[in-house]
């Protein structure tokens, strides 16, 4: 059996130009607007859609990320395991995840969309996501102001380097992951039973 | 950076964080009381899920969105101040340029707009009505609390490494632990806030 890790070339050589190839765009335009047009089909470019699940009142959001999340699990690895695509881990740093994490969904409750639907939410004429935009661009640039200290402190507190589950539970990721794709189904099914939206 | 910067930045940043305390109590809403999604939500996840293979197959990328926001605040700071941005750690890591994500973002844009108006639901508003309905007519405050809102979040992503799409799908479908991790505090973070802000 091949090792997947080895066989497939790897991508991460730093950019060195200031715009990507024009193919490689290309498809950056296509994949974007299919991304879109489904999050807007979606729903998740609804203010209170995207609100109404933080509120714990609208499932839509959980519906549509665990579907993805089974979906695409389910194509990838066997994918990655053929070696015709490479994965792309980022680093679990534990202080930075949870801190950032609480951060994040602390300003996705007070804005209403997330960087992602945002795009989208602007696409279907929900014009005060610009207000939110601004903000990410502004905030985006403040953490570049921090970054040197997150750098030397938060960053480094609890760093594991790129971890996958199956390897921290020292489990083989073929299994795994079907017992993964089983589990988040089930839970479809449940939230499916029991929260009609 | 001087410190006295940092420090003013992080004051503003919790004196506005304290802010919604300010707003007493209002109207209790139901999101449910307000349209829903056009399509199936599973329809559109299982559609999404495909549409990552076919970025890692074909552009032998992830679905992400958080790093457009970083790249666009990189190419103003470039504009302004071209030295000091690029002697900020985070853009000497990633310089900002029109890479796959960006154009991807851009087109997310269009995307939504194509969806929107196929299925008659392009808005044209400046307020969502279900946060009219608690926190009334006024834009200021909208605007308050979403850029506000962004700044937060643009912060949180960069510091976690990646927003709902890059760690919440993306991140996630690949068994990532710190995705699992990040997505897991993105909905405490955002739950514990929304039902401050939305249950008085």
């Amino acid at each position: 059996m091949i090792d997947p890790g080895q066989a497939v070339q790897q991508s991460t050589a730093p950019p060195a130009r200031a715009v990507a190839p024009v193919t490689k765009l290309l498809g950056g335009v296509i994949f974007g607007l299919a991304f879109g047009f489904l999050l807007q089909k979606g729903g998740v470019g609804k203010f209170n859609i995207l609100t109404g699940q933080l509120l714990l009142q609208d499932f839509t959001v959980a519906k549509v990320m665990l579907t993805a999340i089974v979906v695409g699990m389910a194509g990838i690895f066997p994918l990655h395991h053929f070696a015709k695509v490479n994965l792309h881990i980022k680093p679990t740093r534990l202080g930075a995840n949870i801190i950032g994490g609480l951060l994040f969904g602390a300003g996705f409750a007070l804005m209403g969309y997330c960087p992602g639907t945002a795009a989208a939410a602007l696409g279907q004429g929900s014009w005060d996501t610009l207000f939110g935009m601004a903000g990410l661009v502004a905030g985006s640039w403040i953490f570049a102001e921090f970054s040197g200290w997150t750098k030397r402190t938060i960053e480094k507190w609890g760093d594991l380097g790129k971890v996958l589950l199956p390897d921290l539970l020292h489990v083989r990721r073929g299994p795994f992951v079907i017992v993964v794709v089983g589990l988040l189904t089930a839970g479809l099914f449940v939230l499916h039973r029991y929260f009609p939206r | 950076m001087r410190t006295s910067y940092k420090v003013a930045l992080l004051l503003g940043g919790l004196a506005w964080l304290a802010s919604p305390t300010v707003f007493a109590a209002g109207n209790a809403v139901n999101s449910l009381d307000y349209p829903g999604p056009a399509w199936s939500p599973y329809v559109v996840g299982a559609g999404i899920g495909v549409l990552s293979w076919l970025t890692f197959y074909f552009s032998d990328e992830p679905i992400g969105a958080s790093s457009f926001y970083a790249g666009v605040s990189g190419f103003i700071g470039k504009l302004f101040a071209k030295r000091h941005t690029q002697s900020l750690a985070y853009f000497k890591d990633n310089p900002p340029r029109v890479s796959w994500e960006f154009v991807f973002v851009l087109a997310t844009i269009v995307g939504g707009a194509l969806a929107a108006v196929t299925g008659g639901e392009f808005v044209n508003e400046w307020l969502p009505p279900m946060w009219q309905a608690r926190f009334g007519d006024s834009l200021a405050l909208r605007a308050a609390f979403g850029t506000g809102g962004g700044v937060l979040m643009a912060f949180g992503a960069r510091l976690a490494g990646g927003c709902t799409s890059g760690h919440g799908i993306s991140g996630t479908m690949q068994l990532n632990l710190a995705s699992w991790i990040s997505v897991i505090c993105f909905f405490i973070g955002g739950i514990t806030v929304a039902m401050t802000l939305f249950k008085p």
